[in-house]
C-alpha cells in the first residue's frame, strides 16, 4: 500500500515503512541504542529527501526514548540532576546544529555535511563495537576474567563548578557533562539521532558514572533535546513529516518493546557483531556515494526556502 | 517582425473559423493519503463555421504545473569527494509539464510558432527561466530536463492524441506520485501545416486534500503548532507502547 507523505511529497509503501520502523526497533530494544544513526540513512536510501529524514527521525525519537525512560523512571535508574545538566548542554548544542544546519543547506551542501558525519561516525561507532564485541566472545571463550571497575580520576575532577550527583554517586565540574550534552545536541540537529552512542560512552568513560544510570540518564535528556530538535526543525525548515513519523514510531515503539524483551533473554555478543557490521554496512554505502562519481552531476533543490 | 505580425493576423482570422472546444473527465486533482500518482484525460472538438481548408489539422496539449523557484547544483570531485560546488538559480521551472502531439512534434508545430508559443519542453523551461550568466548554463538546463524526465514530470508524448474525422480529438496525460500541488494550466493548441490556428487554456486544480491537506498547510502557516503537536504524538505512542506491553506482560 503506497502511502503519499504530505511533506516529503514523495509516495512510499506503507509496509517498508512498517519494517523499518519495526526492524531498527527490535535492535534499538536489543541494545539500548536509539537506533536513529540506522533509521536516517536507510531512510535516505528509500528516497526520503536527507532534510525531511533528519527532522523526522528526531521526532521519532521522541517517542522511543520516551518509551525508554518510562521504564528506567520506574526502576529508579535516571540520574534527574546530571539529566539535566546535560540538557542544559543538549539545548545549546541543538540550537547551534540547527544554525550550521541551514547554513549549509542555503549554500546547497547539507546533504554532504549530514553524509559526512554519518560516515564519520558510523565508522567510528561500528569498528569500536565490532572490535568490543569480538574481544568480549574471545574472553567468553577464554574462560571468565574479572571486570575491572574503572574508576576514572581525570580532569572532570579538577575543574571548578563541582557539583554532587547523588544518584550518581559523583562529585564532578558540571563543565564536561555540559560539553558532552553540546555535542550530542549539535549531532542530534545534524543527523537526527538521539545521540546515545557518544553519550553512553562519555558518561561512563569521560564523567565516570555508574553503568546502571547510564542508559535511563542518556534516555531521559535525548527525549528533550530531540523534541527540541523536532520542534527547530518544524519552525524553520518545515521539514518535520508527521506521516512520515507516526508510521516509523509504530514499527518502531512496538519493535523496541519486542527488542527489549530478547535483549534480556539473549547473549547478546554475536547480535552485537551483527550490528557492528550493518553498521559498518551503511556506512560504506554512504561513503561510497561520496566516492564513486555519480552517474548524474546535476540535482535540484527547492530555492524558495532561503 | 513584419513576418511575426503577418503570423498574427493569419491565426487570428483563422481562428475565427476554426476553433477548439474541449472537456477533461477531471478539473480537481485531489492529493489524497494514498495518491499514487493521476491521469488526466482531455478530449474536444474542432468547431468549425466553414469547411475545413485543405490539410490535415494537428493538436497539441500541454499540461504545465506551477512553477518554482530551484537551485540546480553541480558535483564535483574535492579532495576525492564528489560535492555541489556549483549552483544555478532558476527563478522559475514548471514543476510538471507535459506535451502531447498528434503526430511527431516536428510536424504539429514550426519553430516559429514553438518559440512564439513555447510548446516544446526546452522552450517551455526557458521562457520562464531567469538569466541564466553561468558560461554553461545550459548544462544546467539540460539537466533540469534530463532530471525531471527521468521522474516523468517532464513528459514529450508525441503520437499521443487521437484525431477522429479531423474534428474529434483525446489524450490522456499521466501525472506522477510525487507532484506538488497548485494550479495546472492545460492548453489545447490546434495548428494546421506547422501553424497555430487556435489556443485555448483551462486550469486544473490540483491539490493535497483532507488529512493531508490539514497537515500540510498546517506545517507552514503555524509551524510551532505543528512541531507541539508532532513531539504531542510521539510523547503519547511512547506511553501507549510501553503501557500496552506492561499489560501483556502481566496477563
Amino acid at each position: 500500500m503506497q502511502i503519499y507523505l504530505p511533506i516529503a511529497e514523495v509516495s512510499v509503501s506503507a509496509f517498508v515503512l512498517l519494517g523499518l520502523g519495526g526492524i531498527v526497533g527490535i535492535l534499538s530494544g536489543m541494545f539500548g541504542v536509539g537506533g536513529g544513526f540506522l533509521m536516517t540513512p536507510l531512510l535516505f536510501f528509500i528516497g526520503i529527501p536527507p532534510a525531511v529524514a533528519v527532522a523526522t527521525e528526531a521526532n521519532q525519537i521522541v517517542a522511543s526514548s520516551f518509551s525508554g525512560a518510562l521504564a528506567h523512571l520506574k526502576r529508579k535508574t535516571v540520574d534527574l540532576k546530571m539529566g539535566s545538566i546535560l540538557l542544559i548542554g543538549g539545548l545549546l548544542g541543538a540550537g547551534i546544529g540547527i544554525i550550521i544546519f541551514n547554513y549549509l543547506k542555503s549554500l546547497g551542501q547539507v546533504d554532504l555535511l549530514v553524509k559526512l558525519c554519518y560516515v564519520a561516525f558510523l565508522g567510528i561507532i561500528g569498528s569500536l563495537m565490532f572490535i568490543e564485541s569480538l574481544r568480549a566472545i574471545l574472553k567468553t571463550q577464554g574462560g571468565s576474567i574479572p571486570k575491572k571497575v574503572r574508576r576514572p580520576r581525570g580532569f572532570a575532577q579538577q575543574l571548578p563548578f563541582k557539583i554532587r550527583f547523588r544518584t550518581s554517586g559523583l562529585y564532578i565540574s558540571i563543565i564536561p557533562p555540559i560539553l558532552v550534552g553540546l555535542l550530542v545536541g549539535i549531532l542530534s540537529a545534524i543527523m537526527g539521532v538521539g545521540g546515545g552512542f557518544i553519550m553512553v560512552p562519555a558518561m561512563i568513560y569521560i564523567l565516570g558514572m555508574p553503568t546502571k544510570v547510564v542508559v535511563g540518564t542518556s534516555l531521559f535528556q535525548i527525549i528533550f533535546v530531540t523534541g527540541f530538535t523536532t520542534l527547530l526543525h518544524a519552525t524553520t525548515n518545515y521539514t518535520v513529516d508527521i506521516a512520515l513519523a507516526v508510521l516509523l514510531l509504530l514499527g518502531g515503539v512496538l519493535g523496541a518493546q519486542l527488542g527489549s524483551q530478547f535483549g534480556t533473554r539473549l547473549r547478546a555478543e554475536q547480535l552485537r557483531i551483527l550490528l557492528a557490521l550493518m553498521v559498518i554496512a551503511v556506512c560504506i554505502k554512504i561513503a561510497l556515494d561520496l566516492l564513486i562519481m555519480p552517474s548524474e552531476l546535476y540535482s535540484i533543490s527547492d530555492a524558495s526556502m532561503h | 517582425m513584419l513576418r511575426l505580425i503577418l503570423l498574427i493576423l493569419i491565426s487570428a482570422s483563422s481562428a475565427i473559423a476554426e476553433s477548439v472546444v474541449i472537456g477533461m473527465d477531471k478539473e480537481k486533482v485531489g492529493i489524497t493519503a494514498t495518491f499514487d500518482g493521476s491521469q488526466i484525460l482531455l478530449f474536444g472538438a474542432v468547431k468549425r463555421d466553414k469547411p475545413a481548408p485543405l490539410g490535415n489539422i494537428q493538436v497539441i496539449v500541454t499540461i504545465a504545473g506551477p512553477s518554482e523557484p530551484i537551485s540546480v547544483h553541480r558535483k564535483s570531485k574535492v579532495f576525492g569527494i564528489w560535492m555541489n560546488t556549483d549552483t544555478v538559480e532558476v527563478d522559475a521551472a514548471p514543476s510538471f509539464y507535459a506535451v502531447a502531439t498528434s503526430s511527431d512534434f516536428s510536424s504539429t508545430i514550426n519553430d516559429t510558432e514553438d518559440l512564439r508559443y513555447k510548446v516544446s519542453i526546452p522552450r517551455a523551461i526557458r521562457s520562464v527561466g531567469a538569466p541564466m550568466n553561468v558560461l554553461d548554463a545550459a548544462l544546467f538546463s539540460d539537466a533540469v530536463i534530463r532530471i525531471r524526465s527521468d521522474q516523468g514530470l517532464y513528459q514529450l508524448l508525441e503520437n499521443t492524441v487521437d484525431i477522429d474525422e479531423q474534428t474529434l480529438f483525446q489524450t490522456s496525460i499521466e501525472m506522477p506520485a510525487d507532484i506538488s500541488d497548485g494550479d495546472y494550466t492545460a492548453r489545447i493548441l490546434l495548428t494546421r501545416g506547422g501553424n497555430v490556428i487556435d489556443e485555448f487554456t483551462t486550469i486544473i486544480d490540483v491539490r493535497k486534500v483532507g488529512l493531508e491537506r490539514f497537515l500540510f498547510n498546517m506545517s507552514r502557516e503555524n509551524p510551532l503548532a505543528y512541531g507541539l503537536m508532532s513531539i504531542a504524538i510521539a510523547i503519547f505512542a511512547g506511553w501507549a507502547a510501553s503501557l500496552l506491553f506492561r499489560f501483556f506482560r502481566t496477563t
